[in-house]
């Protein structure tokens, strides 16, 4: 086992534990904190289904965000929608038999790349170009674009121009889920794409990537518009009512 | 026009997005509180030497209280989506004005205190250590946002800076530093029951006014009681409408309605208020305290429905949040809803054609309603989603033949502040006022233009007292603000009412 194949194991590992703990801990923080009044931003449906529903429309829509700025609704769709058909495309590396509809979303997946990395240079410009952008961005934001576009950048490469020998490629992948480990090819760019992805989850819990978990627990989102017919108390607020009974 | 020493922007029937001009309202800052109104408050008279370990601590427990600010600090991603959805930027062209630079005024302490990458990495993320500067930026600029929740309804993950604002002027009274504007007002309400500290005796002569005034247009008996007992309905009224212009004249309009409705209400004089400022500086105990005055009025007076007059924010406090601060409320009548609000009173008394309306005595106008942000994005009218946006509308139509709304992007939830609200409804915030009443100024003059509009109507306190005082900054005359109630005050044509003696002060303002 050559020792690049060590490292690169070594820093998945360390990359999905990482990833893990740190989404599970904000899923928890998010989840343990109340929310003591009823804030939807109305109209709100009046039903948890009618939440649902709204939630969908926001996750997989970016219904909000299209009322917002149809340009930004465009870049953003491209890269985020370019990314799942790229991460589907990528369940092939993990499983084994690969089922049908990831061998049909193939030919897509692979084009996906670009609509990924044509989006992210698109959100990248505005950072540049407009004003009121420029003002809020941070160095950080800089860096995640350059992170990502790196990894559709590399990832696109071994698919279209130095081509990667996927069969030991997926017989690593494998290992890695089985903890039976089986050398990496040493190609290059693999690498490289590789080494990214595993920074990329290893910020994840750490930097506003965190948007993705965030959605599901926003208070104007996620709540019915319900507070006449059902009383909505948070457990910090119910001990003011308690101390004040008991004195 | 009115004079300004400041430079009133030009109203051109379209906002346009400005280039962002830096600190261009960094010197505007709004009047501290003295020690003794912090003090009536329960927080510290003034800042302590370790404020700065205060605050942050203030900032942990907001972080374990409150979900949405613990989860809006974290989902940001700075696309921009809201950049240009604050009036307040729209008007002013400060970037901190931005509803997502106003958020990262506190988030970079928040970074810096609360998170690893801020804690190792502060210049990579633009997290920031807190200092007297920054605090000075916080009292200025969440001091210039109205919580009205435009830019919540445009941000991918719903972040809304109201929720911000809010927490960062409590951590602000939890170390002494709290606004004169709003904790003077909350102190009046706690001694004397409204924001305007009008007494008992005084709530009494102008209602007693007010009975003779109706009479003597209309020749009919129309009551405006006070803390009567055993009354069926508690209306619970903003203390402006008591005497201000043109709230008044909305509060008219409840009687009359209540009086053809045939039902018996009454006023409190220690619930004489709808407001809530509570919810302003972000303090559920003092918002709390407010709203249990108005459970102890009903159940002293013993009423069996609660009724909220036109109010944005009280309306907001009042729908979303009276049930949690002051319920359950199951000594009252459970065929109704709790609270309602006033027009839906109304609405359903059209509806069931309860009221005689003559809407040709509003024939001399041409009517636009502006939708309260706190109305709009915060809570609901009647049992359907939206409800808001039509009931409003439906009364105005059912009393007036001439209605026409402002162009869209500009009404329902995307409606524009009045430039008022949020507890900056002072006189030394004239300048942010002014410039922030822009886009709704810009849409006015567009209906004004396209359609003839000579009147817009508002079902809020704020918006009223703001609107009549602004709009002149903006060549628009104060007698074009109406309440919707005066609006059906002007149609109701009351059960023995004198022949043409309809009320003829609105006509006049008009002409
Ligand atoms: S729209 Fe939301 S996510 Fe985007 S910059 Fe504004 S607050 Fe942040
Ligand atoms: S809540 Fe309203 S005033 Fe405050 S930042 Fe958002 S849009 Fe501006």
């Amino acid at each position: 086992m050559s020792l690049l194949t060590i490292i690169v194991a070594a820093l998945f590992y360390f990359a999905a534990v990482i990833f893990l703990t740190g989404v599970l801990y904000r899923v928890w923080l998010y989840a343990k904190v109340p929310a003591p009044l009823k804030i939807a931003t109305t109209p709100a449906p009046v039903t948890r289904w009618g939440v649902v529903l709204r939630m969908f429309r926001e996750v997989f829509f970016f219904e909000s965000l299209f009322k917002s700025n149809k340009l930004l609704w465009i870049l953003a769709a491209l890269f985020h929608y370019g990314l799942a058909l790229v991460l589907f495309r990528h369940l092939r590396y993990f499983l084994d038999p690969v089922p049908l509809v990831v061998q049909l979303a193939q030919p897509f997946g692979k084009y996906a790349s670009f609509a990924m990395i044509i989006g992210l240079l698109g959100l990248w410009a505005r950072r540049f170009l407009i004003d009121r952008v420029r003002y809020i961005t941070a160095p950080s934001d800089h860096l995640m674009l350059a992170l990502l576009v790196l990894i559709g950048l590399s990832g696109a490469l071994t698919t279209f121009v130095a081509h990667t020998d996927i069969v030991a490629l997926k017989q690593f992948t494998m290992g890695l889920l089985t903890f039976d480990l089986k050398p990496l090819p040493g190609d290059p760019l693999l690498v490289i794409h590789l080494l990214l992805v595993a920074t990329l989850m290893i910020v994840f819990p750490y930097s506003k990537l965190l948007h993705g978990v965030g959605v599901f627990f926003s208070p104007t989102r996620n709540m019915v518009d319900n507070p006449r017919e059902q009383r909505h108390v948070a457990s910090w607020a119910r001990k003011l009512e308690l101390e004040e009974e008991n004195s | 026009m009115a004079k300004a020493n400041f430079e009133v922007p030009e109203i051109t029937g379209v906002t346009e997005v400005p280039p962002i001009q830096p600190d261009s309202m960094a010197h505007l800052e709004t009047f501290r509180a003295k020690p003794e109104f912090m003090e009536a408050l329960g927080f510290p008279g003034e800042m302590p030497e370790d404020w700065k370990e205060k605050a942050i601590e203030a900032m942990g427990d907001m972080l374990k209280k409150y979900r949405s600010f613990q989860v809006f600090l974290d989902s940001c991603v700075k696309c921009g989506a809201c950049t240009d959805k604050c009036h307040y930027f729209l008007g002013t062209a400060d970037p901190k004005n931005m509803p997502v630079a106003r958020q990262d005024l506190l988030r970079k302490v928040y970074r810096r205190y609360f998170t690893l990458a801020g804690k190792f990495f502060p210049k990579l993320v633009g997290a920031v250590d807190l200092t007297e500067e920054v605090l000075h930026d916080w009292y200025n600029y969440y001091h210039q946002c109205s919580q009205c929740r435009r830019c919540s309804v445009f941000c991918p993950y719903g972040i809304d800076t109201a929720e911000i604002s809010m927490a960062a002027r409590e951590i602000m009274d939890r170390i002494g530093v709290g606004d004169k504007y709003c904790n003077e007002i909350i102190g009046k309400v706690f001694r004397i029951g409204n924001n305007l500290g009008l007494p008992e005796p005084a709530l009494a002569d102008t209602l007693e006014g007010l009975e003779e005034d109706v009479y003597d247009d209309t020749g009919v008996k129309v009551r405006y009681p006070l803390d009567e007992k055993g009354a069926e309905i508690l209306l619970v009224t903003p203390s402006a409408d008591f005497f201000a212009e043109p709230h008044v004249d909305g509060l008219m309009g409840y009687g009359k309605v209540f009086h053809e409705a045939g039902v018996s209400w009454t006023l409190s004089s220690y619930a004489s208020e709808a407001a809530n400022f509570g919810m302003f500086i972000g303090s559920y105990e003092n918002m709390r305290k407010v709203s249990l005055r108005i459970r102890k009025a009903a159940i002293d007076l013993g009423v069996k429905r609660i009724i909220f007059g036109e109010c944005g924010h009280a309306w907001r406090v009042a729908y979303a949040f009276l049930n949690t601060l002051a319920g359950p409320f199951d000594f009252l009548d459970p065929k109704y809803p709790v609270p309602q609000h006033i027009l839906e009173f109304t609405w359903e008394q059209i509806q069931a054609g309860k009221l005689k309306l003559d809407p040709s005595a509003n024939d001399d106008m041409v009517v636009t309603f502006h939708d309260s942000c706190n109305v709009a994005r915060a809570t609901r009218m009647g049992d359907k989603p939206g409800g808001q946006f039509e009931i409003p509308r439906n009364v105005i139509k059912a009393v007036c033949n001439n209605y026409v709304d402002m162009p869209d992007g500009t009404i329902r939830e995307a409606t524009f502040c009045c430039g008022g609200g949020g507890g900056l409804l002072t006189d030394d915030l004239m300048e942010l006022r002014v410039k922030g009443a822009k886009p709704r100024m810009d849409a006015l003059k567009a209906a004004t233009e396209e359609h003839g509009v000579t009147h817009m109507a508002a079902i809020c306190a704020i918006c009223k007292s703001q609107f009549t005082k602004v709009i002149p900054y903006y060549g628009f005359d104060m007698d074009q603000i109406v309440s919707v109630h005066q609006l059906v005050s002007n149609a109701i044509i009351l059960t023995g009412q004198n022949e043409g003696g309809e009320e003829e002060e609105s006509e006049e303002d008009a002409a």
